[in-house]
């Protein structure tokens, strides 16, 4: 919800990344304020994915140039633990599997580190067992998931439910969602969705990272931007999602190109 | 994030230093005068000498095991020294009167006796080089009719014992190390536990090699007799030399009828550096049998340590109805080399075994499982379980598995499985998105990958253990 006198969460200014020499963003900017909802959408290959994760600090990425604030701060010099720890957040859209690392273990010692660097007190298992149980309960999850492994022979749903989990757990002020939608059913999907709006308030931000407009009718988002070639080359409302809908993206592309051999 | 990975499984050893205590050493090289010198030091009865004479004759017939999957320059067996000792009082009454210097050595170690007895009401059978210098709560386990003393004390005490069971599970040609050491051992640990008694506490040995260039052939025998049970603790640490030491220590189980025995090991012998230099030759032949109906014998291992780690502890399933147990810690590092596993051979009928090996490469090491699971003619019914998991670390590291599946009786179950995993970029990835950092990652996954093992350990073992995996492979991160 866009809200009067709200801070700024996210600056970036062409920001531009490579990976192994092959640049993928290209003069990226992108503007997110607190309280907001973003939508990110755009064809395969536009680069969605790797703006998530250059955001969130993975190492396979160069940064050539540009700059990123986060709250003010420069994001580019945190290591991804250090930016995950003020505050940023990224739903993968791939949860990877960790064998043998209980999620009920994986999920205290992420939710204590993230406390401690804020200054608060830390759970005692017993203590977040009753905490955790009360955030489950959000996601309409089965009490028996914490005996698991981490993501270990999940489901695709039951993955990304143990996503959304754990940013109801960390509270970040940036949570950025990488095609949560992909892989969900009706019941999963508005489940995810229904998760993720009661974590939406005036003071974060949510970025989502989506082929589908399915995704915006559950998660309404103030704007939608189009990605194309490593840049946003189309920002709207809600309704511009509708738009790609019915009518796909060359139009999009059409239009930018045109208006780019016209400031030529 | 490999140069993080990198850096936390680079740490030094801890504890690498030498205690300064005056040692008698012999001449280096090995003949019939030797084995005679070693046996007149110790002042052995005659049959104890046949035993190393006959052990001596076997070993020049052998030649050295080439088949390992482990590479080392060929050893000289004439330049080591096969006997180091301690000049100081043999005899002592109380801990009071062990040299400080050795209770500070066993500090640095992290094994305060007096705070490790107090804590965990474990007997420590202190063996440091090759003479048992301390033995403790002996009143306690003699109450209950518990032998647990050095093996050179046990050869004068309770020289029948010694007699009766020496060399019965691990022959003296059973192979070249064996037959060494059971030439030239020095000392070692002795435990009897009688008939119908289960041992009031877990018994602990920790092992050290002190002396450059000597050599450590150590001598291990537990017998339990019928209804008994014990549950077994070896710990072993070395300080850093620059050549290798050659470690070849024999250890014996004998399990009569419905007797449990537990053996659990935590080595974390000296390594080497990170370029490979040094480092022990932890060449170790253990053996159980479990002999009588029902009887039951479990290893547990966690091996971190040694340039090279050679070592199979197995099971003789003689006994119907016995059961024989491996779980198994290997980690590697650097240019650390270990070809370990264990040998279940069923001959009883309904005998069971579970084998699971858990091993860990990291650096430019290799690691390799090799186990036997042999099903007698004889052994109707028997089962085995076998479960082989490796894990990768780094690009440079290579973990193998051997099995070698032998049946003799259509009626066996033989089950294995095995799996390949790599600590990989994106879990370290998703760590830290997480806020966690890579030490506390690896950690993390490691003591998973480990979880299966490290339950079977006495809690106190498995607190150590878990310490030694995270402190071998954290370090200084970002």
């Amino acid at each position: 919800m866009i809200y009067p006198n709200s801070k700024t969460i996210l600056e970036v200014r062409n920001l531009c990344a490579s990976v192994s020499g092959t640049p993928i963003l290209k003069n990226m900017n992108f503007t997110v304020k607190s309280g907001e909802v973003h939508a990110i959408m755009g064809p395969n290959g536009s680069g969605k994915s790797t703006f998530s994760k250059v955001l969130a600090g993975h190492t396979d990425y160069e940064i050539t140039s540009g700059t990123v604030l986060f709250e003010g701060k420069n994001l580019l010099e945190l290591a991804p633990e250090e930016r995950a720890r003020a505050g940023v957040f990224l739903a993968f859209q791939y949860p990877i599997e960790i064998p043998g690392v209980g999620n009920s273990q994986f999920l205290r010692l992420t939710y204590n580190t993230v406390q401690t660097h804020r200054g608060k007190e830390e759970l005692d298992p017993l203590e977040f067992d009753d905490f955790v149980r009360e955030k489950m309960k959000l996601l309409e999850m089965n009490p028996d998931f914490l005996d698991r492994s981490v993501n270990a022979g999940f489901s695709g749903g039951e993955k990304k439910r143990n996503e959304i989990l754990q940013m109801a757990l960390l509270e970040p002020s940036l949570a950025i969602l990488d095609e949560t939608d992909s892989g969900l059913d009706i019941d999963a999907l508005r489940i995810v969705s229904n998760g993720v709006n009661q974590l939406a308030n005036k003071d974060n931000a949510i970025v989502l990272v989506t082929h589908y407009q399915r995704l915006l009718n559950y998660i309404v988002p103030d704007f939608v931007h189009v990605m194309e070639a490593g840049r946003i080359i189309k920002s709207g409302g809600k309704e511009l999602a509708l738009e790609l809908e019915t009518r796909g993206y060359d139009w999009v592309s059409e239009e930018y190109k045109a208006a780019t051999r016209v400031a030529a | 994030m490999s140069a993080a990975l990198q850096n936390i499984i680079n740490q030094p050893y801890k504890h690498g230093f030498v205690t300064d205590i005056e040692s008698d050493v012999a001449a280096k090289g090995l003949d019939e005068g030797t084995i005679r010198m070693i046996s007149a030091k110790r002042g052995e009865p005659e049959w104890l000498l046949d035993f190393r004479l006959k052990s001596y004759a076997a070993w020049l017939k052998m030649t050295e095991p080439t088949w390992q999957n482990a590479h080392h320059p060929k050893i000289d067996f004439q330049a080591i020294s096969y006997y180091s000792a301690p000049k100081q009082k043999p005899k002592l009454s109380s801990m009071d009167e062990v040299d400080p210097e050795l209770l500070r050595t066993f500090e640095k170690l992290g094994v305060p006796l007096h705070e490790r007895m107090a804590l965990a009401g474990v007997a420590v059978d202190v063996i440091f080089d090759s003479v048992s210098v301390a033995t403790t709560y002996k009143a306690k386990l003699a109450e209950v009719g518990v032998i647990f003393c050095s093996f050179s004390e046990a050869v004068k005490e309770h020289p029948e014992l010694v007699q009766k069971y020496l060399g019965t599970v691990i022959p003296t040609g059973d192979n070249f190390y064996a037959a060494l050491n059971s030439a030239v051992f020095t000392d070692g640990s002795f435990c009897f536990i009688p008939k119908g008694v289960k041992c009031p506490m877990d018994l602990s040995t920790y092992f050290r090699i002190n002396t450059e260039e000597s050599g450590q052939f150590e001598r291990t025998l537990i017998i339990a007799e019928e209804g008994a049970s014990v549950s077994y603790l070896e710990g072993c640490t070395a300080p850093a030399f620059s050549s290798n030491q050659l470690h070849a220590a024999v250890v014996e189980l004998v399990a009569l009828d419905n007797a449990d025995i537990k053996y659990s090991t935590v080595q974390n012998w000296y390594a080497g550096d990170e370029n490979g230099v040094g480092g022990i030759y932890n060449f170790v032949t253990k053996r159980g049998l479990a002999k009588g109906v029902n009887s039951r014998i479990s290893w547990t291992q966690v091996e971190t340590g040694s340039a090279i780690t050679w070592k199979y502890p197995s099971v003789v399933l003689l006994g119907d109805n016995s059961v024989g147990e491996f779980y198994s810690v290997a980690l590697t590092n650097h240019y650390q080399q270990a070809d370990t596993g264990t040998k279940m051979i069923h001959i009883g009928k309904n005998t069971r075994s579970t084998i699971v090996s858990k091993g860990i490469s990291a650096g430019h090491s290799n690691n390799s499982y090799r186990g036997l699971v042999k099903i007698s003619p004889s052994a109707s019914g028997a089962r085995n379980y076998s479960q082989c998991d490796s894990m990768l670390i780094g690009q440079e590291s290579g973990a193998h598995t051997f099995p070698y599946i032998q049946v003799g009786n259509n009626t066996a179950q033989v089950e294995h499985e095995a799996s390949t995993s790599k600590i990989g970029e994106d879990q370290m990835f998703y760590f830290a998105q997480r806020g966690i950092d890579a030490e506390a990652a690896v950690s993390m996954i490691i003591n998973g990958f480990c979880k299966d093992v490290f339950q079977q350990l006495p809690l106190e073992f498995a607190v150590e253990a878990t310490n030694l995996l995270s402190f071998k492979l954290e370090g200084s991160v970002g």
